[in-house]
């Protein structure tokens, strides 16, 4: 505790120290850091970033360009193919770090679009409260339980392959639970003297939201957005495994992982490396998430 | 008891219905229709096509006509498979992917939740290392990787297992082992945290201080509060068995459900991907209400209002 009130240092009072305060975040961001698992973690995501995105400004092939002398070929050290090269003879490591590209940034990209939705409407559910409320919170509740997968395979073949409705197709699928959480968190905070405040000093309802609410909100939606991630790369590549993600040439993990397993009798190669890359990267992003959560949680102080 | 069941039931129609008209507007709004092949019919004949299957109707009146038929449960035709009802096909494929599915979701809720005891009794051990590691592992590796490696591994480098087909149990073993590990992964992560938080509670101290033996400390004590998540987890985890099915059944050629519903999809085949979606909402709402009346039986806080 600071004590900075001036009366109370008087002769023999401990002189007022700047003591700088800890926030949560802070708090948090120390104790993640002691994880080693998440950091390891970390370390390891951003090295599989940094190769999907610099990685092929470094291999001297291209995307769709073809080697008619090397169809198939296993991965070869010498002979300038490190992953080998797939049943097209298109470069497999140039492939497979162009694909990462794509499945991250859907990722990234879907979860943003879940994480605005989610968000806005559960703080919205919330503060509003009364039957407001209840119609909203009835409609997530009739969505969740319909058979989504089946609504998005739908649309993908339906309304053809096109990526960026696949970001909006993933993102309307995985608000729901965002929302849930982001009304439960609301439903405590609107009841804080400090909202009493705002609403006695006149801000209007959409500022206290935006201002008041929804930065309260954080912890637990930036603890489950890191767990969406995952479950959103995960989701891309059960569509592109089904043919149904993104289209030639461009190219996903979950596309090289169904080429791979097509081929896999005579090319281990072609599907060990992407699906090798997918499983590290779930497998890291699912450390930060839970190190995330541990850190945030005060249960465990 | 009756009541709830009854209300849950009756608060599943608008769902269903939910159900119906997306997926009913969705699939007559794409373009293309089920019978462009790759030669163009005469006129004539697409005519009387579109007439044998009330396609030349307004929407808004072939809409009407589907919900009356659906709610005398009869999904129409299909239109790809050629003399054969949707409500037919249903049938022939559930018994296979119920099959699939529900072995699956056995296994994972009997060695989910003994991994998890385990790792749980044996907290910060190597054990415990060991398993939630590889826990961690299925959650993080997708079961269409998982399904193509165990085919690559057992089937074709051992050769000990078939790597497709359906019917003796030696081809049903990597289908299910495939749908399950995922699961079992989640369950056994599920119960570990569970159970180590029960291993903490008074109850269970009180237990061991009247000098219980530990076998039914932990069976008839923790071992059934540590159940009650998981019970709670099998609605969901029944929708992704469904969901993987889909995969699972496309890589290994068997003849499910979810077949049907990718091929029907990939075919425009209108009647038989509602029909899909229909009977898989009903089968998941149903699921849920079960669900949620066992846990009411396992926890006797729960109280139905």
């Amino acid at each position: 505790m600071v004590m900075n009130d001036p009366s109370l240092a008087g002769p023999g009072a401990v002189r007022p120290m700047t003591v700088r305060g800890r926030s949560l975040w802070g708090d948090a961001g120390r104790r993640l850091l002691r994880n080693k698992a998440a950091v390891a973690a970390v370390i390891i995501l951003l090295l599989v970033v940094l190769a999907c995105f610099v990685g092929p400004l470094l291999v001297p092939y291209e995307l769709d360009e073809i080697f008619w002398d090397a169809i198939m070929t296993p991965p070869d050290w010498a002979g300038g193919h490190l992953f080998g090269t797939d049943a097209n003879g298109r470069d497999l490591l140039v492939r497979t770090l162009n694909g990462g590209q794509i499945s991250l940034m859907v990722g990234l990209v879907a979860t943003a679009v879940s994480l605005t939705i989610g968000v806005l409407y559960g703080a919205t559910a919330g503060y509003l409260g009364g039957r407001a409320d209840s119609v909203m919170m009835r409609l997530v509740d009739v969505l969740y339980s319909l058979p989504f997968m089946f609504f998005v395979i739908l649309l993908m073949v339906f309304f053809g392959r096109n990526i960026v409705l696949i970001f909006v197709a993933i993102g309307a699928v995985e608000w729901l639970d965002m929302a849930r959480i982001v009304r439960g968190q609301t439903l405590s905070i609107k009841r804080k003297e400090f909202i009493e405040a705002a609403r006695a000093g006149g801000v209007r309802p959409v500022s206290i939201i935006r201002r008041h609410i929804i930065p309260n909100t954080l912890g637990p939606v930036v603890v489950y957005m890191t767990l969406t991630v995952p479950k959103v790369i995960l989701l891309e590549s059960f569509l592109s495994f089904l043919g149904l993600g993104v289209q030639e040439p461009m190219t996903s993990w979950g596309v090289l992982i169904s080429e791979g397993a097509a081929n896999m009798e005579s090319s281990w190669w072609m599907l060990v490396f992407p699906a090798g890359f997918l499983a590290v990267t779930l497998f890291s992003l699912n450390f930060i998430g839970d190190g995330i959560r541990d850190a945030l949680d005060p249960k465990d102080r | 008891m009756l009541t709830y069941a009854a209300r849950r039931l009756l608060g599943a129609i608008p769902t269903l219905l939910v159900i119906l008209t997306i997926t009913f507007f969705l699939i007559r709004l794409a373009p293309g229709g089920p019978f462009d092949g790759e030669r163009t019919l005469p006129a004539e004949i697409e005519r009387n096509l579109a007439a044998a299957y009330h396609l030349d109707e307004p929407l808004p009146l072939q809409y009407v006509r589907y919900l009356g038929q659906v709610l005398q449960g009869d999904f129409g035709p299909s239109f790809k498979y050629k003399d054969f009802s949707v409500t037919q096909l249903i049938w022939s494929g559930f018994p296979v992917s119920l099959q699939l599915g529900g072995t699956a979701m056995l296994l994972a809720v009997v060695i989910g939740t003994a991994l998890g005891a385990f790792a749980a009794l044996r907290q910060n051990s190597g054990l415990d290392y060991g398993v939630m590691g590889a826990a961690m592992v299925g959650i993080a590796v997708p079961n269409f990787v998982i399904a193509p490696l165990l085919t690559l591994v057992l089937g074709v480098h051992l050769g000990w297992l078939p790597t497709g087909g359906w019917g003796s149990w030696q081809q049903m073993l990597l289908p299910v082992l495939a749908l399950a590990l995922p699961q079992i992964a989640y369950i056994a992560r599920m119960t570990r945290a569970s159970m180590i938080e029960l291993l903490r509670s008074n109850f269970i101290r009180t237990a061991r201080a009247k000098g219980l033996p530990e076998r039914v400390t932990i069976f008839r004590h923790a071992l059934k509060g540590a159940l009650l998540p998981v019970v709670s987890y099998l609605g969901p985890a029944t929708a992704a068995v469904i969901t993987g099915s889909v995969v699972i059944e496309q890589i290994f050629g068997i003849p499910g459900i979810g077949r049907y519903f990718v091929q029907g999809a990939l075919n425009r085949d209108y009647t038989l991907v509602m029909g899909v979606v229909i009977f898989y909402g009903v089968l998941i709402i149903v699921f849920n209400l079960l669900v949620d009346l066992a846990y009411g039986l396992l926890d006797p806080r729960v109280r139905y209002d």
